[in-house]
């Protein structure tokens, strides 16, 4: 079978989403990194003297750390750094109503092919629009319950006891370079809060774009899912080609309190020129489930490990995640546990694909503290590699200190087979849509658990990817 | 050649792709509407060979000669434009999909049939579906499982033919599908490939098989024997039983001289 031919033709590299919205900033930063603009961020933002006091500490600590050496290849960031543009607002003040979004920013909605009908079902969307919250409406039956769905800023401006009593304490400045330049300059995301006992039958959807040439997107979630809550968030994103390199660095902090129940869902589709590193860890309570389900496209290079840390008896955590490397992309990806408890259980399930010069790398730690008894854990990395170019890598890092615990670990590299494309092929399918149905059951075991919407959305994303034509 | 005539083969020889191994050596075989052929031959003698070539699998090449299916050449047609046109290949060994469902897989191969824009009438392909499954005696929950991932030898086989069943090919070829299944599983596959050929008598089958025992329960018009990558003899049914009496070794030697 001429397989590479083949690849060749399907245009996987192509980013689809090639377009750019006019829109003209109300303030944008200075290029880089310094002290000049942390503040300027914060003044902008009018915010209280322990936040500004907190940015200028991990600026310290940020410019103190050194490049991480291990995962991709970051020899070009600091130059990237140089040049980006740390924070930008294109807009004045927060839109509760869809009718009141700017034409423009709709029409960047559209094109993304979010129909209408599907914008009303995803009701309490929150959209990122650039570094700050521009759409953001929440469902009346949840203010009636007490859910807090805000912009990170509200949330610092409206609650602030509960955000300051949380905010970094999962993931503190000082924990790596990027979670100190994110703390540093943070500027949108959001602020959620399901009060004790609430449970959320329809997910909290954030949909967010970085739109801003050369614009750092320095996202900072806060979730708190108090006792015995339920509740679903979901976040995708996808953003438009530019000939330089660009940034996003996000930090994600979920505290899911003794007996709560949290799912966070993100599907990333970053055009190819971003490098992409997120931290993003839950902290785990009594009894208390999370579950991450992260699926990566695009990018230059993405890294990124969701993390659970099982710091309650009993607790639960679940990272399923999906990294797709196209040509030239490296996808670093994986998940971390840490088990500091008794009967604490988890999983990692891990599927990457690799198609032409492609590189998915699965990178896990498992850890699990003396004293975690009967810790049960289970870790599985598929990767399946389309073309004889591609790569993959397994480092999957355990490090056990309880006997009395039982780990799993299991992975596979399989190739896309020439008979595997003939059977399909003799049945009628293209080599593309062939290629395309391998793919999709590669990836059925996790993209079954997406809402219906985004499943759609992933199996259309990797027919167009697979076909090299937009609809 | 008649109006008939399905699948017309002159002289063709073929080989490993990538390779100088010639396996067959001038194969010639015409196939009418309706028809029932069965190739009997030992192993090597480049049976499956031909059904490869004939469903296009890259891995063997056609070197000379020429096939044709309703008068067209289709020795440069890509496998999947041979499918669409209406050849089938029920494999000796299916392959595993895993993660796509035999319901999915199947929707997938028809929707692959119709013309740009048009889409498969999900209602009606689950009736079909369901429809075709009760006639082969299957489970509806079958549909739902991915395609050959952990099934025994017997359900691969069946599943080919439920394939078979949907798809609606007007030439079915049948590589070893009695290979590796037992008697009673045999006989499932057997009344499968009976069931269709009685719904579409127009269905022309060309079944290739090591042994005389599928030819119990399917009865062949025409049986051929393949040797050396050549058509040794052609007859009726009585040379699968003559096969049957005296074995490949001493046919051979029968024939030699």
């Amino acid at each position: 079978m001429p397989q590479n031919e083949l690849v060749e033709g399907l245009g996987l590299d192509e980013y689809k989403y090639h377009f750019i919205t006019e829109d003209e900033p109300v303030f944008r930063s200075g290029r880089g990194l310094n002290e000049k603009v942390v503040r300027e961020i914060s003044a902008q933002k009018s915010e209280p003297e322990w936040m500004l006091n907190l940015r200028l500490k991990a600026l310290k600590i940020y410019n103190a750390k050194p490049m991480p050496t291990w995962g991709g290849d970051l020899s070009n960031l600091e130059a990237v750094l140089d040049q980006i543009y740390f924070y930008v607002r294109p807009q004045e003040k927060m839109e509760r109503s869809w009718d009141d979004v700017p034409v423009n920013i709709k029409e960047t909605f559209e094109k993304l092919g979010i129909p209408e009908a599907e914008q009303k079902i995803l009701a309490g969307v929150g959209a990122q629009y650039e570094s700050e919250m521009v759409y953001h409406s929440l469902k009346e039956e949840w203010n009636a319950k007490g859910v807090i769905f805000d912009s990170i800023e509200d949330g610092l401006r409206n609650h602030p006891e509960l955000f300051r009593e949380h905010f970094g304490t999962v993931i503190p400045a000082a924990d790596n370079k990027f979670s100190a330049m994110n703390s540093a300059v943070w500027s949108g995301g959001s602020f959620v809060y399901i009060p004790k006992g609430v449970e959320l039958d329809t997910p909290l959807q954030a949909y967010f774009r970085v739109n801003q040439e050369q614009m750092g997107q320095f996202e900072r979630t806060l979730i708190i899912a108090d006792e015995g809550s339920k509740a679903h968030y979901i976040e995708g994103c996808t953003a438009p080609v530019y000939s330089t390199e660009s940034f996003h660095s996000g930090v994600i902090e979920i505290v899911v309190k003794k007996g709560a129940h949290f799912r966070y869902t993100t599907i990333q589709n970053w055009s190819n020129n971003m490098y992409n590193l997120v931290t993003q860890r839950a902290m785990v309570h009594e009894r208390a489930t999370m579950e991450w389900l992260d699926g990566n496209l695009g990018s230059k290079l993405t890294m990124k490990y969701p993390s659970c840390f099982l710091v309650g008896e009993g607790a639960h955590g679940s990272i399923l995640s999906i990294a797709y490397a196209g040509n030239g992309q490296h996808q670093d990806t994986g998940g971390k546990v840490v088990h500091a408890a008794p009967n604490t259980t988890s999983q990692i399930i891990s599927k990457s694909i690799s198609k032409g010069t492609g590189r998915s790398t699965y990178r896990g730690l498992l850890k699990v503290h003396e004293g975690s008894v009967n810790a049960v854990s289970n870790v599985e990395c598929d990767a399946l590699l389309i073309n004889d170019t591609s790569r993959t890598d397994t480092y999957p890092y355990i490090e056990i200190e309880e006997k009395r615990s039982n780990i799993g670990h299991e992975a596979t590299v399989s190739k896309v087979g020439d008979e595997q494309i003939f059977y399909l092929m003799s049945r009628g399918m293209s080599e593309e849509e062939a290629m395309a149905l391998i793919v999709r059951g590669f990836i059925e075991p996790i993209a079954k658990l997406l809402p219906l919407e985004y499943a759609v959305e992933l199996n259309r994303l990797i027919e167009l990817e697979m076909e090299g034509s937009v609809g | 050649m008649s109006d008939s005539t399905i699948l017309t083969i002159r002289n063709l020889h073929a080989k490993v792709a990538d390779s100088d191994i010639e396996i067959l050596h001038g194969v010639d075989l015409e196939l009418r509407k309706g028809e029932i052929h069965a190739i009997m031959g030992p192993n090597g003698s480049g049976k499956s060979t031909l059904t490869k070539i004939l469903a296009g699998h890259p891995g063997y090449e056609a070197t000379e000669g020429e096939v044709r299916f309703h008068g067209e050449d289709i020795l440069e047609l890509a496998p999947d434009e041979r499918s669409r046109a209406g050849i089938f290949l029920a494999f000796q060994y299916p392959v595993e999909i895993p993660g796509v469902s035999i319901a999915n897989f199947l929707r997938t191969a028809l929707q692959a049939r119709l013309e740009e824009g048009e889409e498969v009438d999900l209602f009606d392909y689950q009736d079909e579906l369901l429809e075709r499954m009760e006639l082969l005696d299957m489970e509806p929950s079958f549909a739902e499982r991915p395609v050959n991932d952990g099934f025994s030898g017997g359900e691969k086989k069946r599943n080919e033919i439920l394939q078979m069943a949907m798809l609606k090919p007007s030439l079915a070829l049948m590589d070893e599908t009695d290979s590796g299944l037992d008697i009673d599983a045999l006989q499932v596959v057997a009344r499968g490939i009976n069931a269709l050929h009685e719904e579409n008598p127009d269905m022309t089958v060309l079944i290739i098989t090591h042994y005389q025992r599928l030819l119990n329960f399917i009865r062949p018009d025409h049986v051929h024997v393949m040797m050396g990558g050549k058509i040794i003899r052609s007859g009726g049914a009585e040379v699968a039983e003559e096969l049957e009496a005296r074995g490949y070794d001493e046919y051979r030697a029968v024939e030699a001289v």
